[in-house]
């Protein structure tokens, strides 16, 4: 009893301390990825070599600052809304594998479990634009939850086809079933996954709710201190989730050379090369508009969701015989 | 982009909405600088837009009747800080035509040279900042490292990056630099050999394109009513260049037949059709630029200026010239009394005009599309404002 | 599709380029940027050849310039000589905050007393810091550049002849003149710039 007890505080240990270094890493990454691309350097100073300490800077300088709630705002939803936003991500990456057994929690219905929480996050980005008594905040709140709706479909799909492939809908299940042809055969779900996620994350190039030509910070404009850390802390945990969540379901996570030993590296990295793919569409591409967006999602993106569980029925039923 | 109408019904009578006013601006990140505009919205749908400017009016006017002649180019050329070579210039030619004084030939080409680089540096600010509107972080870094080049050849002979007072009434300031038409060859060499990174991230870009085209449409009978110029002009199809149709400098010989000198125009009117004569007159400028140093080098050194007298005082008269600027038209009405300052110094500078057109091409667009918008009249808030 | 993405793909390709050739940052301050010898970074003052004739404080399109001064009276150093009044600097203070950086001063300067600086780490936490006085703007001298070296080709100028005669023994090739334009009359004391 008492060393579940041990175990639990661990793992739930382990998962907060991935929670705080990987979105960090990721940050890191698109500071430096993006400034080379554009010919710049991006933070050299902070730490010394190559400025590998200038979101520790920057998260000392946001806890520094004064915390400012609006005379106008909804106080309590406009508190709440970081905290939502953030721990979605937490209770998601919690069930994401490394490995067969290096998870946080091994659950059943892990995918389920993801896209569950996952869509929460962007409420308290919904709930961030309505508290804050801003008519920035409130449009960019509305064009969140425009998103959300129709984003989350096509999401919810693409994972259906990944788990009507592997037969199950545990994240280590379907990494379990994987093999090399689902390169092929998933494609296209593996796109609508990875464009539809960058629309649930807000990242460019559909980062409208935002879009700070338009609406300032949307749903952020009011918030300062810590309060906005945890939000811009929430959008690299979610490229953190996403990009892993893509990577086991598509990549086949952990599977690779040596994996009885480096297994949690290879997820971590094919993990790696979504994240930077990612970050890469944001320096390479411009905005999208919300009408636009929402055109993209519902005559591109279901369509082409419905086709892929279409093919994966089929090759299911085929080489199930 | 065709308009799709959505009706929702709830209940009989509808679903009820109340129109919501958005000041963007004084300080908003997209107007760069001070402009203010307030908006009706419905939804993101905007009702009627109205530009409030003045918010940076620093009187300029009223500033040149008590400087003199010298001293007006210092103010001249700030009140667009992106064409201030151009608008000295502007200054001093038409001190110059009223005086009847003739500049050294040397003068005149370096003049047109420099006029040129200006243009090509502020059509690169635009060319990066507008992608930069429109969600597109990266093509304003490659656009300031071509910029950068131009900026240390016009740093080298005028000793200032954006505030020139290289021209002076009667020529220049002082003779270029020894090697410097050897460098500012190499920096366009260099400008040219690199745009195409820049044109990549925006030619044939389709989120771009879908941004852009048939937005903002400006038709030439509202450009005539509310005095656009320039490039916004142009892309509506109006072929206006007083660069070629009134010539001044240089101008009638790099624009005779034959010569490196054409107008860009093209007929959408939209937003892509303003940003690509941005980018096409970069390549023309950059062309003519080439002609004023070939030009300058075999017309071998001479004098740059004329001496002036220790006060200098325009005849009495008035007379009116306006320069193409990058912007558009500039240009100044000059009275004077025959005092060693105008009697009045009146400015008509291109934003001023390019931004009223504002209350008509926003309504019935969406917010985002304010910003296509907005970014594409390409202004200098100082040069609404003055 | 393929011409769909085109344009999208062009833009992945040329940052992906980018990322692979040198970045074009200066780090400065690490790096001291390298500035031409026209490049108008401060005002520096040779209070020795000032005579406090007010010409750049009058032609000031902003009045950033301050100058206070008095009279004294030199004994005649002969026998039945004449007492000898001159000028003596007492304040000479430029206000940074509403300079425009024009070189207008520097220009009407009979004296060849002020001269540009590339210098330009002067800035303050205070407004009211950038009001330099003569001491500051003295300290700026051994920053001013040499002149620069004379166009070979240019043709004798009227200007030119002028350094010839006034200073015979001085280097012909003495680049004052072309600093300052070829159409204007070099001041004496030239030289004396460091």
């Amino acid at each position: 009893m008492a060393g579940d007890i041990v175990e639990i505080v661990l793992r739930a240990v382990c998962v907060l301390a991935a929670f705080l270094v990987l979105p960090l890493l990721v940050g890191q990454t698109e500071h430096k990825v993006m400034a080379h691309m554009q010919g710049r350097l991006g933070p050299m100073e902070a730490g010394g070599f190559h400025g590998w300490a200038q979101l520790v800077a920057d998260g000392i300088k946001f806890s520094q600052k004064e915390d400012i709630v609006p005379l106008a705002a909804d106080k309590r939803v406009f508190r709440i809304a970081p905290a939502l936003g953030i721990v979605s991500y937490l209770f998601a990456l919690a069930v994401i594998p490394l490995g067969p057994h290096t998870v946080g929690a091994d659950v059943p219905g892990s995918l389920v479990w993801v896209l569950a929480v996952g869509g929460i996050g962007t409420v308290g980005t919904l709930m961030a634009g309505w508290g804050s008594g801003n008519k920035y905040s409130l449009l960019g709140g509305l064009r969140t939850a425009a998103q959300l709706v129709s984003y989350e479909l096509p999401l919810i799909l693409a994972c259906a086809s990944f788990a009507i492939a592997a037969g199950s809908l545990s994240l280590v299940g379907i990494a379990h079933a994987w093999t090399p042809w689902w390169l092929l055969w998933q494609l296209p779900g593996a796109l609508v996954f990875l464009v539809a996620a960058t629309a649930e994350l807000q990242r460019p190039p559909f980062d409208m709710p935002v879009a700070d030509s338009e609406l300032v910070m949307g749903p952020y404009t009011e918030y300062t201190g810590l309060r906005f850390a945890l939000f811009l802390l929430a959008e690299y945990a979610g490229i953190v989730v996403m990009s892993l969540l893509l990577g086991v379901l598509y990549l086949g996570g952990w599977t690779g050379p040596f994996d009885h030993q480096i297994g949690w590296l290879w997820t971590l990295l094919k993990g790696a090369i979504f994240a930077v793919l990612i970050i890469w569409i944001r320096v390479a591409w411009p905005r999208l508009r919300e009408d636009q967006l929402q055109r993209v999602a519902w005559l591109g993106l279901v369509p082409l969701a419905l086709l892929q569980l279409a093919i994966t029925a089929i090759g299911v039923v085929v080489t199930s015989r | 982009m065709p308009e799709r109408e959505l009706t929702v019904g709830v209940g009989a009578g509808g679903l009820a909405t109340a129109d919501m006013v958005l000041n963007i601006g004084p300080q908003h990140p997209a107007t760069h600088g001070v402009l203010r505009l307030r908006i009706t919205l419905d939804g993101e749908r905007i009702k009627a837009a109205e530009p409030i400017v003045g918010y940076m009016h620093r009187g300029a006017e009223k500033l040149f009747e008590v400087r003199d002649y010298r001293q007006i180019l210092v103010l001249a050329n700030r009140h667009d800080w992106l064409s201030a070579f151009s608008s000295e210039i502007g200054a001093a030619l038409i001190v110059e035509r009223m005086l009847g004084m003739d500049v050294p030939e040397r003068a005149t080409w370096v003049r047109t040279l420099l006029a040129e680089l200006n243009r090509v540096l502020n059509h690169l600010m635009f060319l990066g900042s507008y992608p930069l509107e429109l969600g597109a972080i990266t093509p304003i870094f490659y656009a300031f490292r071509e910029r950068e080049e131009l900026q240390a050849v016009m740093e080298e002979v005028a000793g200032g990056r954006m505030h020139y007072m290289f021209g002076r009434i009667g020529g220049l300031r002082d003779d270029l630099p020894m090697g410097w038409t050897g460098r500012v060859r190499e920096a366009i060499d260099a400008v040219r050999r690199r745009l195409p990174d820049l044109e990549n991230m925006l030619v044939g870009n389709e989120i771009l394109q879908a941004r852009t085209r048939g937005v903002g449409i400006l038709d030439p009978k509202t450009i005539a009513a509310y005095g656009v110029s320039g490039p916004i002009a142009r892309a509506s199809g109006v072929d206006v260049d007083l660069r070629r149709d009134q010539p001044y400098l240089a101008y009638d010989e790099l624009f005779a037949p034959g010569g490196p000198g054409r107008v860009v125009t093209r007929e959408a009117g939209d937003c892509l059709a303003r940003l690509e004569v941005l980018l096409e007159q970069v390549h023309v400028s950059l062309e003519l630029a080439q002609a004023c140093l070939e030009r300058i080098e075999s017309l071998g050194p001479g004098p740059v200026n004329v001496k002036l007298p220790k006060v200098l005082k325009v005849p009495e008269g008035a007379d009116y010239l306006a320069t193409e600027n990058p912007l558009g038209f500039n240009g100044y009405y000059l009275v004077s009394r025959g005092d060693k300052t105008p009697w009045r110094l009146k400015l008509r500078s291109a934003s001023f005009n390019n931004v009223q057109v504002l209350s008509t091409l926003l309504p019935g667009t969406l917010l985002a599309d304010m910003v296509a918008i907005l970014g594409s009249m390409f202004f200098v808030v100082g040069d609404v404002d003055k | 599709m393929t011409k769909f993405l085109s344009g999208l793909a062009k833009g992945m390709a040329t940052t992906a380029r980018t990322m692979t050739t040198h970045a074009h940052t200066q780090q400065y301050p690490h790096v001291k940027p390298e500035l031409p010898s026209r490049s108008r970074g401060v005002i520096a003052l040779l209070e020795e050849n000032c005579t406090s004739c007010m010409l750049c404080a009058r032609e000031c399109p902003d009045w950033c310039i301050y100058i206070d001064s008095h009279k004294e009276t030199t004994p005649p150093t002969t026998e039945g000589g004449r007492a000898r009044q001159h000028n003596v600097l007492d304040r000479f203070a430029i206000d940074f905050s509403l300079c425009m950086y024009c070189g207008i001063c520097i220009e009407v300067c009979p004296f060849d007393a002020l001269f540009w600086s590339p210098e330009f780490e002067y800035s303050t936490t205070d407004i009211r810091d950038l009001l330099q006085e003569k001491e500051t703007l003295g300290q700026w001298m051994p920053t001013v550049p040499a002149p620069e070296p004379l166009v070979p080709e240019l043709p004798q100028t009227e200007a030119q002849q002028l350094v010839v005669d006034v200073e015979p023994e001085d280097d012909p090739a003495a680049g004052r003149t072309t600093k300052r334009g070829a159409g204007e009359v070099p001041r004496p004391g030239t030289e004396e710039q460091p």
